[in-house]
């Protein structure tokens, strides 16, 4: 299914939350199953399934990254479930490196500081790669599209790392 | 999900955590990372003139199974020759420590990182 299609927006990375929430409500209220209840069974059971469907491409639209794979996979370049090791040494060291960060903040005489180190890290990195992943979708060829997919697989660990580093600073508090 | 008692025990007790000098050249390093949940493990072997790995060491970030997975894999290459480590599968640590399906992927990670290691030492020594 083309959740793009779906939601009458433009197949491409660059997405207005704003409206992508707005023709949510509306599909929503379309395909609310109470509006369909005098309807047949047919009927009522294609508005669930719709219901659900516009649930799923909501959800997938709203993250960048699920909107990067869908993309992706309509274009024929499936990623997501995939079990296959990232190998990139200097790409892991790195978040090697990060991670060694991360699990020096409970000891370390100042955590905050060190909580403030990291963030700043991740967000520039993840802002850096969330660029580069909108430059090779936009390109719409296979070449950037195999770019693009493993920008996706890159910015999967830098997102780890956020929820790590939330995880941290909650215990913190 | 339950972890078995073997996983357990390497997650509680991991064997040779720690590091080796990168630029020692009898040391090869392999790197391999899980995007779909954001593991990353490296694994590095201390190999002689011989090709007989005398040492391992590895760190992981990652889940208990992806921790026991590598702790098991530095106890099984020590006193392998390489050739020997690289016949180590993924489904041989998976059926030792007992991984659910859902958990084959941390054993497919410390079969890649033997791999990684060896095409590094390879790389390294010219062969």
């Amino acid at each position: 299914m083309n959740y793009f299609q779906l939601f009458h927006l433009p197949a491409q990375f660059e997405l207005d939350l704003t409206e992508l929430g707005t023709r949510y409500l509306e599909l929503q209220r379309q395909f609310h199953p109470d509006k369909h209840a005098a309807g047949s069974e047919r009927d009522k059971l294609m508005a669930v399934q719709q219901a659900a469907n516009i649930n799923d491409a909501y959800h997938s639209l709203k993250q960048p990254l699920l909107r990067a794979e869908h993309l992706l996979a309509l274009r024929g370049l499936k990623i997501s479930n995939e079990q296959r090791s990232f190998m990139e040494p200097a790409f892991l060291m790195q978040q090697m490196e990060l991670r060694e960060l991360l699990a020096e903040i409970s000891d370390a005489a100042d955590p905050d500081a060190l909580i403030d180190e990291a963030d700043q890290q991740i967000q520039q990195q993840k802002k850096a790669l969330l660029r580069q992943l909108q430059s090779a979708l936009d390109a719409n060829n296979p070449e950037h599209d195999h770019q693009a997919a493993d920008i996706i697989r890159k910015l999967k660990f830098f997102f780890k790392l956020q929820h790590e580093l939330e995880l941290i600073e909650q215990t913190q508090d | 999900m339950a972890y078995s008692t073997k996983v357990i025990d390497h997650y509680e007790n991991p064997r040779n955590v720690g590091s080796f000098a990168k630029d020692d050249p009898s040391i090869a390093t392999g790197m391999v990372g899980a995007p779909a949940c954001g593991d990353v493990m490296k694994l590095q072997l201390k190999i002689n003139d011989q090709g007989i790995i005398e040492d391992a060491k590895f760190k992981t970030y990652g889940c208990g199974s992806a921790i026991a997975s590598s702790s098991l894999v530095t106890e099984w290459v020590k006193g392998k020759s390489i050739d020997e480590a690289a016949l180590i599968k993924n489904t041989d640590i998976a059926q030792e420590l007992a991984l659910p399906p859902v958990k084959i992927h941390c054993s497919i990670l410390a079969e890649d990182a033997i791999k990684a290691a060896i095409a590094d030492y390879k790389q390294r020594h010219g062969n």
